[in-house]
């Protein structure tokens, strides 16, 4: 205990070479970080400070390097091999594609299953229930009047007759009607029956983020919202494979679920995408890139970005390399995998598109601070959308981009 | 019992008697031969009265739908002619072909990538009638196809242009999605995208104005998709319960993107939930711009002097897609479209009542579409030169003053416009 406090002070004071002396010999990996500090914040940083940052990177989800886009890719994921389809066929699918795959899926191995929503009968607005309907029956896919707090009751009912309801919000921004039945209701079913009753089968697809021309209520990320309250897990998955893997997964749970689905991506993100039936891990977070001078953590289309401002970063700080890890769950989240990470860096910058007030990176950035005080180098970074609705004219201002993120890098490193 | 008295001197109660006999009517329930029956004492049916009868209420028969002229633009009853001047008459005419006109040149240029977003209004032109009956202080809350209402209202050309394209002279600063218009001036609260929601909303306001003793009205047009939202029935309830002088006007367009109307809902269309709510009701023709116009005028006489809600389902056919993001083939025939805008196109049954009136032409058509079409395009090419609004403005009316967590996020997007101008292409946006 005395020696708790000890550090503690020392770390509060860690400006002074004593605390960081004492650190370091903790840490040995530290020392090339404080080492590396001092190189980059010295001399290589501001002489490009007004140059632009990108300069020829070839940015966003149709250059990046995350997508599994080869049957190679998938062979060689670990992950996929864990859940037994990596050695299996594959289909080049984009995101909606796969979603579509995913309910496929769980529709011909649970009878109970249903899919409805607005819309959703002739294959939804953004095309994620192409055929079904066909190949189902109208009595499973589904058209509902347009009432998001009639669909989220509707499928609370459906799963507390032991049923599996898909239901689909059409876009996350249009949400907020349901949100007395997801959080009321929902979240509560089992805690408040002594669990006599529960909503297990419940799962909400809901379209979400930015996409560059969707103003105030076709661009929001709610998450925050719904990370809030215990009862519920909470989704937001970054490509095709991911998505099917995870929504499967959510189906399967025993929990109420939303799932938030970047809607940027349903076209954009094309992947060799197992065709078998498969789930990928709940509450686990994924180390996209290895790295062992700053953690960027994010989720959903934010990843891209990040993915960008690393390369921006490693390419303007030779020797710095950043850990990418993509939180995948957001509630229940996987602290674990993400403090793990920072005790290894010593930093970390937190990104989503939602508003930074209140948003979702606080609660990460308190949760590792806890755990990680002393490993920390600098100030938790957020890197979040602007506290101001999603404006249409502004939204590259707005959003948590990859200057804004390499910017927000830059500053730990150089902290 | 001391309960039952009370109510029953309640000065609403003869109203509600009333409501309770049109209700009656409605569901097709005798009133004479149950008048003698005995009244039931509970205090949630006033006027209801026993029946030994095990009976369900169905089979009501459907509303009428109230029609001033046949699609030929002959006046059926000669007593429901159109009492508008020449002028007034030829006003909304040419509003009729400027809403197309507009709708042509904002629906092409979404299609070439030059503003993000559009909707039409093709074949919904008669809802400039309702514009037409109401009083320019009336307050106007829309859902987002009520453009021919701004029209009438005088929302100039340039207006609309400059809001499809987010320029500086955009009155909502750029930060709305095309068609998200809205005008203090001409009393039209601007357009939010979630539906329904300025349904309750309306009745609110119209409260105000029953407070305020304006002896005017709100006006409130939604979709018979927006009706399924809690908010409508909220809204509804809401207004009829508190008097509120509102005109709920439900475009039923048969459609809400792809769901159509059967399967939105199994009632007589959305005028038989006003009966229920005991809302005064009428359903009307609503590609006949004379009958929404007098429903209109009449519903507004009803809200200013009685205080009373009303609503009007003014049936009609949504021509156009959706939106830009919608192609409507996807789940409905070509044909059927085609069919209903040859069949029933309000624009052309206008002007077969004008030129009955001898007010109009068939050849005066040309001239006006030709207009029409230059001065959007005029507009068009003004607004497209026009930059986005300035970049400070981003920040401001999040609250009626800056506080200090956007004082700090405005100057860190300051400091990097600063350092990446071109990323953030800063020339687009107006410098103040």
């Amino acid at each position: 205990m005395p020696l708790c406090i000890a550090l503690s002070t020392l770390a509060r004071s860690r400006k002074t070479i004593v605390a960081r002396l004492f650190a370091t010999r903790l840490n040995i990996a530290r020392l090339d970080i404080v080492r590396n500090r001092r190189l980059y914040s010295s001399a290589s940083m501001a002489e490009n400070d007004s140059v632009e940052p990108i300069r020829g990177l070839d940015l966003g989800v149709a250059h990046s390097r995350l997508l599994l886009r080869t049957v190679a890719s998938v062979r060689a994921s670990e992950e996929l091999r864990l859940a037994g389809v990596a050695d299996g066929e594959t289909r080049k699918m984009n995101m909606c594609q796969a979603i579509n795959d995913a309910m496929r899926h769980a529709l011909a191995t649970d009878e109970t299953s249903v899919v409805f929503g607005e819309d959703v009968a002739f294959g939804g607005v953004f095309r994620c229930s192409v055929g079904l309907a066909d190949d189902f029956g109208r009595e499973r896919i589904f058209n509902t009047p347009l009432t998001e707090q009639g669909i989220a009751g509707f499928a609370i009912g459906m799963a507390t007759m032991g049923h599996t309801a898909i239901a689909e919000i059409q876009f996350a921004d249009y949400i907020f009607p349901a949100f007395d039945q997801i959080v009321n209701e929902a979240a509560k079913f089992r805690y408040r029956s002594g669990n006599q009753f529960n909503v297990g089968g419940l799962t909400i697809r809901t379209p979400c983020a930015a996409v560059g021309h969707g103003g105030l209520y076709h661009s929001q990320s709610p998450e925050a919202f719904f990370a809030h309250v215990p009862g519920l897990k909470v989704l937001m998955p970054r490509s095709p494979i991911q998505a099917k893997g995870l929504l499967l997964a959510a189906i399967r749970d025993r929990n109420p679920t939303i799932v938030f689905e970047p809607k940027v991506l349903y076209r954009s993100t094309v992947e060799q995408v197992p065709i078998d039936d498969f789930e990928l891990p709940l509450s686990k977070a994924e180390i996209l890139k290895p790295g062992s001078d700053v953690t960027v953590v994010g989720y959903g289309s934010q990843i891209y970005a990040l993915e960008n401002a690393i390369q921006m970063i490693e390419r303007d700080m030779p020797g710095v390399t950043c850990e990418l890890i993509d939180l995948r769950t957001i509630l229940p989240y996987d602290a674990d995998t993400v403090a793990a990470s920072v005790s290894k860096t010593g930093r970390l910058v937190v990104a989503h598109e939602a508003p930074r007030i209140q948003g979702f990176a606080a609660e990460l950035a308190a949760e590792i601070q806890e755990r990680c005080f002393l490993r920390l180098e600098s100030p938790i970074q957020r890197v979040c959308g602007l506290f101001i609705p999603h404006p249409l004219v502004y939204e590259r201002f707005y959003m948590p981009c990859a200057v804004r993120t390499y910017e927000a890098i830059k500053n730990s490193l150089n902290y | 019992m001391r309960w039952h008295v009370q109510l029953c001197k309640h000065p609403r109660a003869s109203v509600l008697a009333q409501d309770s006999a049109r209700l009656a009517a409605a569901a097709g329930v005798s009133t004479t031969s149950t008048a003698q029956r005995k009244k039931v004492m509970f205090p949630g049916a006033l006027n209801s009265v026993y029946t030994h009868k095990l009976q369900f209420a169905s089979n009501v028969e459907s509303i009428p739908t109230y029609q001033v002229m046949d699609t030929d633009g002959n006046v059926l009853d000669a007593a429901n002619e159109p009492q508008v001047s020449r002028e007034e008459a030829l006003y909304i005419y040419r509003n009729m072909h400027m809403l197309n006109a507009m709708d042509q040149v904002l629906y092409e240029a979404q299609r070439q990538g030059r503003i993000s977003f559009y909707m039409t209004s093709f074949g919904e032109e008669a809802l400039i009638g309702s514009a037409a009956a109401l009083d320019s202080n009336d307050l106007v809350f829309g859902q987002y196809r009520e453009a021919g209402v701004l029209l009438h209202r005088g929302f100039t050309i340039e207006q609309f242009m400059n809001q499809c394209y987010s320029n500086e002279r955009d009155l909502g600063k750029g930060r709305q999605m095309p068609v998200h218009y809205g005008t203090r001036e001409l009393n039209f609260q601007t357009i939010s995208s979630p539906l329904a929601t300025q349904i309750p909303q309306a009745a609110g306001a119209a409260y105000a104005m029953r407070r305020d003793g304006s002896k005017q009205c709100a006006v409130c047009y939604f979709g018979e998709g927006a009706a399924s939202e809690g908010d409508f029935h909220a809204g509804l309830n809401m207004a009829a319960t508190l008097g509120c002088p509102v005109i709920f006007y439900c475009r039923n367009n048969g459609y809400a993107i792809s769901t159509p109307s059967v399967e939105q809902y199994r009632g007589d269309g959305i005028a038989s939930r006003g009966i229920g709510y005991g809302i005064d009701t009428i359903r009307v023709d609503g590609n006949d711009i004379w009958a929404v116009y007098a429903a209109t005028k009449a519903a507004r006489k009803i809200a200013v002097e009685h205080n009373r809600p009303v609503l009007i389902e003014a049936m009609t056919y949504r021509v156009s897609h959706h939106s830009t993001s919608d192609d409507s083939s996807a789940y409905r025939s070509k044909k059927e479209v085609e069919d209903w805008s040859k069949r029933d196109n309000p624009v052309s049954r206008m002007r077969a009542w004008l030129e009955r009136k001898g007010w109009w032409t068939m050849g005066d058509d040309a001239e006006i579409t030709k207009s029409a079409k230059a001065e959007v395009l005029r507009a068009f090419a003004a607004a497209e030169k026009l930059k986005k609004p300035s970049i400070g403005l981003m920040f401001e009316d999040v609250y009626d003053e800056l506080p200090p967590v956007l004082e700090r996020e405005r100057s860190e997007i300051e400091a990097l416009v600063k350092k990446y101008p071109d990323y953030y292409q800063v020339n687009d946006f107006a410098r103040k």
